[in-house]
C-alpha cells in the first residue's frame, strides 16, 4: 500500500497545495453539487466497485456519510479510484476533495506532503497469511519459510527487518503486484503471503479455496489508516474529521440506522447534542443542525459499516480487535459533542 | 578552373546560401535542444527539491533492508543498494549468458530443420517459428511460468532425482559439488588439456595444409579435455563432497538451487530467441549459392560435411549480424523478468531500490548505463569477430 | 570397328528383319516406387535412415502435440456456464479443456476495461474508424489512397481523441484513461505507435543521414541511446522521470506516459528501417532531383520518400508486428492493456478453476497470433509483389 516512492511525485503537487486548497472547499463541493471521494477501487472491505459500478466499503461508506452530512443525500458522490502512487496527487491538485483510500497515516504524509489525517477510522498491521496444512500458529514459527510479498512496499522492510530481529532465516519471493503475489502464494509458491493484516483477509477472498488459509495473529507493523485532507481549508479538515466522531459517538451511544428516529426522542443530553435537537454543533461546522442525524439515519453508525464492510456481515470475518470502541478494549475513541 | 577567366558565383542573399542556412538551422537546433535539456533539468531539480528528495549517489552505501531470492554473490538484508546493484546484475548476466548458449544451439537446429528436405522436419521447424515469432514475449513468459509452476508437485510430493536432487514447484535442488584439498590438481588438469587440445589443432590444422593428412582433431580434444581430467580426478581419490539438499520444514536447505523464475524466464527467452536465429540462419544458408553445394557433392564430399565444411562457414557471414542483434535482444528481453519475479538488474534495482529511494534519475540512469554499455561491448565484441571471418579478398 | 563396317553391319540387320516400328515408342510411366504418393512420399520422408527416423520422432511429437491441443481447445472446452462450477471436473466430465465461458463472460472487459457501459458505442466507433483507415492504407488498389493517409495520421487521431476521451462541450462527457482498459488500450498504444513513428522515424532517418554535423550527431545519439536499453527502462523512465522533467502542474497522465516511451522506442526502430530504404535508393535518384531544382523537402517528398518507402513496406509492418508484441509490456507499467485484463481476470476466484489460467492465455495466444500472423503475410506479400516489380 505505503509505496515510498508516491513521495516522489506527490510531495511537488503539495507545494502548491496551500494556495489551491484554500478556496473554500466546502462551497466548492456544494456549488458542485457532488463530492469527489478517492478511493481505492481495487480492496474488497474498503473501497471496490462491483460490475455494475456499485461502490462498497468502509471508506467508501465514510465518503457517503460525508454526503448525507452535506447534501442529505448518500447518493452525490462521484468515486475516483485511485493507485497508491497517485493517490496523494490526486488530492493536492483538487481532483478529490476527500482521500478515503485505507492510507496509512505517517509523519511525513501529514507534513512534507501536505496531508491533514482526520483520525483513524482502522487500526491496521502488517500480518501473514499461510496456509491451515502447515499446523503454523505463530509468526515466529516461519523461520526458513519463503514468503511471497510486494515489492517496493514498506511491507517489504518490515518484513525482512521483522526476521532479522527475530533471528530467523527469510526467503522472500517479491513480485510487482499485490495481484501476481497472491497468485504465486496461492499456487504453492510460498510459505506465507504476507501484507496489512485486512488487506489479508481481502486476498484471502481471491484464493481458490479461502478456508483452507489463516491469518496468523502476529502484527508485525503499525499501520493507522484513515481518511485525509488537503492543508490549508480548516473547515473542510473538522468536517471530514467530525463525521468520522459522530460515528464513533453514535456507536457509544447505540444509535443505530434502525433506531435513530426513536433516540432523537431521547432525553440523554449527548444524544440529544449529537443529534442537534440541543445545541447549533451542526453549524457551527458549516452544516445544519441534523447533520449526525443524517448520517446515522442515512448510512449508519460506525459500528454498522464496519460489521456490513469489514465485519461478521461480509466475507471478510474481520473481528473488531483494535477496531473497538475503548469501552470494548478498542482504540475507537472519539472526543464528545459538546 | 572555368574557361571563362572571371567566374564568379552568382550573388546570392544570405538567406539563400545553403551553407549559412545549414549553420542556422544547426544553431536553432542547439538552441531549441539546450533549451529543452535545461527546461528539464530545472524542472527536475525544482520537483526534488520539493519532493525532498536526496540526490547523487548517497543512497548507494545505505543499507538496503529487504532481501533477495537469487543472490549469486553475499548478500542480506543489512547489505548495501550497492550490492543489490551487484546482485541484480549477476542475475541478470547469469540468464543472458546461459539463454545466448541455448538459444544458440536450439535456433542453428531449427534453423537447419527449416531446410531440411525432410517435409514434415521442415514443416514442423516452420509452425515452430510461425508461432513463437507471433506471439508477445510477455504473454509466453506468463504461460511457462505459471505452466510450470502449476505442473509441478508441491514440497512434500517433490519429484525425487536420482543422486539426492529434488524437484518441486519451489524450484530445482541439486547436490553441490564443494571441493576438497586436491581438487586443485584437477583443475590444472583441465587447463593442461584445455592448451593441449588446442596445440594439436594448429598442429593439425599445419599438418593438413602441408601434407593434406587429417588428423582426428576432435577426438584427440574430447580424450584430452575431458580425458586428462578425470583421470587426475581418479588418481587423486576423488577429491569432492557433496551437499545434498535436505527438506526442512518448509523449504530445502543446502545444494544448489534453481528458481522456478530463473527456469521460466530462461525458457521462455531461449525458444523466443532461438525462433529469430533460426530464421537468420536460414536465409544465412539460403544466402550461400547452391553452386557451392554442388561442387561440394561433385568433389564427393557428403552432405553433412558439406554442410559443416563448405556451407556453414559462408553463411557465418551472413548469419553473424543478426545473431549478434538476437543476443542483444535477449539480454534486453530479460528485463521482462520484473513480470515474473526473477530478481534481475530490474527488478532489483529499478524496481525495488528505485521504489525504496524515490531517486527516480540516478537509479533509472544507471540501469540505462549498465545496458548500453553491455549493447557496446557485445557489438565491439561482434564486430571484431566479423571481421576477422569477413571474406578475404584479393 | 570403323564408320563403314557399321554400317554395312545395320544395312544388313535391316534386311534380315520384316517389321520396322516408324514411329517411337510412348516411354513407359515411371515406376510407382518413384512416381506418384508413394514415389513423393519415398523423395520427401523415407529417403535415408536419419530421414526415416526424423519422420518418426516428427509423427510422434505431432501425435503428442495436435490431438490434445485440438482436444483442449475444442472438443474438451466448456462453452457456456455462469461461473467455475461450469468449468470444474464432474463425474459426468472427468476431463475439462479450455473453459471458454470464462472467456464469454468476461469478454467485454477484455474489450473495454472499465469504459462504463453507456458509452462503449464510442469505442465501438473508433475501432471502426480504425478498421477503415488500415483497410484504405493496406489495400493497395483501394481509390484515393493520399486521402487514406491524411485520414489515417491526422483526421483519425483527432476525432478518436475528442471520442474517446470525451469533450464536454458536444455532449460527450470526459472518460479519464484511468476507466480505459482491456483491447482499447492494447489498439491505442499500438495506433498511437504505428502513426507517429512513422513521422518522427523519417525525420530521424533523414537527420542522421543529413550533411549537416549537429543534426546528424542529434540523430545518431537519439537512435542508439534508445536502441541501446531494453524497452521497459524507456517505459520506466517515461513514468517515473516524465513527470520530474516537466513543471509539476502538468503531471501527464499515466497512458500518455506510456505512449510516449512507445512512441520513442518505436520511432528509433522506424528510422533505422527508413534509412535502410534510403540507402537503397541510387544516388542518381538524388542527383537528378536536385539537378532539376528541386528542394530538400521536394526531392524527399516527391522521388526519394516515395521510392524508399515503398520498398521498406515489408520491413515497416515487421516492425509494427513487434510494436504490436511489445504494447503488453506496457503491462508492467501498471497500465491495462489487453494481456493485463485477462491476467487480472484469471485470477478472479469467481472463475478459479484449474484451467482458467491456460484458457486466457490460449484466447490471448489465439488473438495475439491471429492479428501477428496477418499481418506477416501481408508484410510477406508485398515482399513478392516488390520482388516481381524488380525483375520486370
Amino acid at each position: 500500500m505505503k509505496r515510498v516512492f508516491a513521495l516522489t511525485i506527490v510531495a511537488a503537487a503539495a507545494a502548491f497545495a496551500a494556495t489551491a486548497a484554500s478556496a473554500q472547499t466546502l462551497n466548492t463541493i456544494k456549488s458542485r453539487g457532488v463530492l469527489h471521494c478517492g478511493a481505492n477501487g481495487t480492496l474488497a472491505g474498503f473501497g471496490l466497485p462491483d460490475a455494475q459500478g456499485a461502490w462498497t466499503g468502509l471508506d467508501v461508506d465514510f465518503c457517503r456519510a460525508l454526503a448525507a452530512a452535506i447534501f442529505n443525500d448518500p447518493t452525490k458522490i462521484k468515486f475516483v479510484p485511485l493507485t497508491a502512487k497517485d493517490r496523494f496527487t490526486a488530492l493536492q491538485s483538487g481532483d478529490v476533495d476527500v482521500l478515503a483510500r485505507n492510507t496509512t497515516w505517517t509523519s511525513s504524509r501529514d507534513t512534507q506532503l501536505g496531508l491533514n489525517f482526520t483520525g483513524v477510522n482502522y487500526y491496521d498491521g502488517q500480518g501473514f497469511m499461510v496456509r491451515k496444512s502447515l499446523k503454523v500458529n505463530s509468526a515466529l514459527e516461519l523461520n526458513d519459510a519463503a514468503i511471497c510479498v510486494q515489492q517496493g512496499t514498506t511491507t517489504e522492510l518490515n518484513l525482512a527487518d521483522y526476521f532479522r530481529a527475530n533471528k530467523m532465516k527469510l526467503k522472500t519471493v517479491t513480485f510487482a503486484s499485490a495481484n501476481e503475489a497472491v497468485k504465486a502464494y496461492d499456487a504453492g509458491r510460498c510459505d506465507a503471503y504476507t501484507t496489512d493484516a485486512s488487506g489479508l483477509y481481502a486476498e484471502r477472498l481471491r484464493t481458490v479455496k479461502p478456508d483452507d488459509h489463516i491469518v496468523l495473529p502476529e502484527i508485525i507493523s503499525k499501520e493507522p489508516l484513515g481518511p485525509s485532507v488537503r492543508h490549508g481549508d480548516d473547515q473542510w479538515f473538522d468536517i471530514v474529521k467530525w463525521t468520522h466522531f459522530a460515528m464513533v459517538n453514535a456507536e457509544e451511544l447505540n444509535i443505530t440506522k434502525a433506531n435513530v428516529d426513536e433516540m432523537s426522542k431521547s432525553d440523554n443530553p449527548d444524544i440529544k447534542r449529537l443529534l442537534g435537537s440541543e445545541g447549533k454543533h451542526g453549524e457551527a461546522l458549516g452544516l445544519t443542525n441534523d447533520w449526525a442525524y443524517r448520517i446515522i439515519k442515512q448510512v449508519g453508525n460506525y459500528g454498522e459499516i464496519f460489521e456490513k464492510n469489514v465485519g461478521q456481515a461480509s466475507p471478510l470475518k474481520i473481528s473488531r480487535g483494535l477496531n473497538a470502541l475503548w469501552t470494548k478494549g478498542g482504540l475507537q475513541y472519539a472526543p464528545p459533542v459538546r | 578552373m572555368s574557361a571563362v577567366g572571371d567566374h564568379r558565383p552568382p550573388r546570392v542573399s544570405p538567406l539563400n546560401d545553403p551553407r549559412v542556412r545549414s549553420i542556422a538551422y544547426q544553431v536553432l537546433l542547439c538552441v531549441v535542444i539546450l533549451f529543452l535539456v535545461w527546461g528539464a533539468v530545472d524542472n527536475a531539480i525544482d520537483n526534488l527539491a520539493k519532493a525532498r528528495i536526496a540526490s547523487g549517489f548517497g543512497f548507494w552505501n545505505a543499507t538496503a533492508g529487504f532481501d533477495i531470492s537469487q543472490t549469486l554473490i553475499e548478500y542480506s538484508t543489512v547489505s548495501t543498494y550497492g550490492r543489490a546493484f551487484w546482485v541484480g546484475l549477476l542475475n541478470t548476466l547469469l540468464v543472458a549468458a546461459l539463454g545466448i548458449v541455448f538459444a544458440t544451439v536450439l535456433g542453428f537446429l531449427i534453423g537447419i530443420m527449416r531446410l531440411s528436405r525432410n517435409l514434415l522436419v521442415s514443416r514442423l521447424a516452420a509452425g515452430y517459428v510461425e508461432i513463437v515469432r507471433n506471439l508477445p514475449l510477455l504473454l509466453q513468459l506468463l504461460f511457462w511460468y505459471n505452466a510450470v509452476l502449476k505442473a509441478l508437485p508441491e514440497l512434500r510430493d517433490s519429484i525425487l532425482i536420482p543422486g539426492g536432487g529434488f524437484l518441486n514447484n519451489r524450484g530445482l535442488f541439486l547436490p553441490q559439488p564443494v571441493a576438497e584439498p586436491g581438487f586443485g590438481a584437477v583443475l590444472a588438469a583441465f587447463a593442461v588439456g584445455i592448451a593441449g587440445a588446442l596445440a594439436f589443432r594448429i598442429w593439425a590444422r599445419r599438418r593438413q595444409e602441408r601434407t593434406g593428412e587429417q588428423a582426428p582433431v576432435l577426438a584427440v580434444a574430447l580424450a584430452l579435455i575431458v580425458g586428462l581430467p578425470l583421470v587426475v580426478f581418479l588418481v587423486a581419490g576423488a577429491p569432492v563432497e557433496f551437499v545434498y539438499p535436505d527438506r526442512g520444514r518448509f523449504n530445502i536447505r543446502g545444494g544448489i538451487e534453481v528458481l522456478p523464475e530463473f527456469v521460466a524466464l530462461l525458457f521462455g527467452l531461449v525458444i523466443y530467441t532461438a525462433a529469430f536465429i533460426a530464421e537468420a540462419v536460414r536465409a544465412g544458408i539460403m544466402a550461400v549459392s547452391h553452386g557451392q553445394t554442388e561442387a561440394a557433392y561433385s568433389l564427393g564430399l557428403r552432405p553433412g560435411p558439406t554442410l559443416r565444411l563448405v556451407v556453414i562457414p559462408q553463411a557465418m557471414r551472413v548469419i553473424i549480424p543478426p545473431l549478434t542483434n538476437q543476443y542483444l535482444n535477449l539480454t534486453k528481453n530479460s528485463t521482462l523478468a520484473v513480470a515474473i519475479g526473477y530478481p534481475d538488474l530490474v527488478q532489483v534495482f529499478t524496481g525495488t531500490v528505485l521504489n525504496q529511494t524515490g531517486q527516480a534519475v540516478e537509479v533509472v540512469a544507471v540501469t540505462m548505463a549498465v545496458y548500453l554499455t553491455i549493447s557496446l561491448v557485445t557489438s565491439l565484441f561482434m564486430n571484431w569477430y566479423n571481421a576477422r571471418i569477413a571474406l578475404v579478398e584479393r | 570397328m570403323d564408320a563403314t563396317d557399321t554400317m554395312a553391319v545395320e544395312a544388313r540387320r535391316a534386311t534380315q528383319i520384316a517389321f520396322v516400328r516408324s514411329a517411337t515408342q510412348d516411354p513407359l510411366p515411371p515406376p510407382l516406387s518413384q512416381s506418384g504418393a508413394i514415389g513423393w512420399v519415398r523423395e520427401h520422408l523415407f529417403s535415408t535412415p536419419l530421414n526415416i527416423a526424423l519422420t518418426l520422432v516428427s509423427v510422434g511429437l505431432i501425435a503428442w502435440l495436435v490431438p490434445p491441443l485440438i482436444n483442449y481447445m475444442i472438443f474438451d472446452a466448456v462453452w457456456s456456464g455462469e461461473d467455475r462450477e461450469a468449468c470444474l471436473v464432474t463425474v459426468e466430465r472427468p476431463v475439462v479443456g479450455a473453459c471458454w465461458a470464462f472467456v464469454r463472460e468476461r469478454l467485454a472487459y477484455f474489450t473495454y476495461g472499465f469504459y462504463p457501459i453507456g458509452e462503449r458505442w464510442r469505442v465501438d466507433i473508433f475501432f471502426a474508424m480504425l478498421v477503415i483507415g488500415i483497410v484504405w492504407l493496406a489495400w493497395l488498389r483501394a481509390p484515393r489512397r493520399d486521402i487514406g493517409a491524411v485520414y489515417f495520421f491526422v483526421v483519425m487521431p483527432v476525432v478518436s481523441y475528442i471520442l474517446l476521451l470525451g469533450w464536454p462541450a458536444i455532449g460527450l462527457y470526459k472518460v479519464e484513461t484511468s476507466f480505459w482498459g482491456g483491447l482499447l488500450v492494447t489498439v491505442v498504444v499500438a495506433a498511437v505507435g504505428i502513426v507517429v513513428s512513422l513521422p518522427i522515424g523519417i525525420l530521424l532517418a533523414l537527420g542522421r543521414r543529413s550533411q549537416m554535423p549537429a543534426v546528424r550527431l542529434f540523430s545518431v545519439i537519439v537512435i542508439e541511446f534508445v536502441r541501446g536499453v531494453p524497452l521497459i527502462t524507456v517505459l520506466f523512465m517515461a513514468s517515473v522521470m516524465l513527470p520530474l522533467f516537466v513543471p509539476d502542474t502538468w503531471s501527464p497522465d499515466k497512458l500518455l506516459r506510456a505512449l510516449v516511451g512507445v512512441a520513442l522506442f518505436t520511432s528509433a526502430y522506424m528510422a533505422e528501417v527508413v534509412r535502410a530504404g534510403l540507402q537503397a535508393i541510387p544516388k542518381g535518384q538524388y542527383e537528378g532531383a536536385m539537378a532539376v531544382g528541386l528542394s530538400y523537402w521536394q526531392m524527399m517528398r516527391l522521388i526519394i520518400l516515395p521510392q524508399a518507402l515503398r520498398i521498406t513496406i515489408p520491413n515497416i509492418v515487421n516492425s509494427y508486428i513487434a510494436l504490436f508484441k511489445d504494447t503488453t509490456l506496457v503491462f508492467i507499467v501498471g497500465i491495462f492493456d489487453f494481456l493485463r485484463t485477462i491476467e487480472a481476470a484469471r485470477i478472479d476466484p469467481k472463475w478459479a478453476t484449474p484451467t482458467t489460467s491456460t484458457t486466457g492465455y490460449a484466447f490471448a495466444a489465439v488473438f495475439y497470433f491471429i492479428c501477428c500472423y496477418l499481418m506477416s503475410r501481408y508484410a510477406r506479400n508485398m515482399e513478392a509483389r516488390l520482388a516481381t516489380g524488380h525483375k520486370r
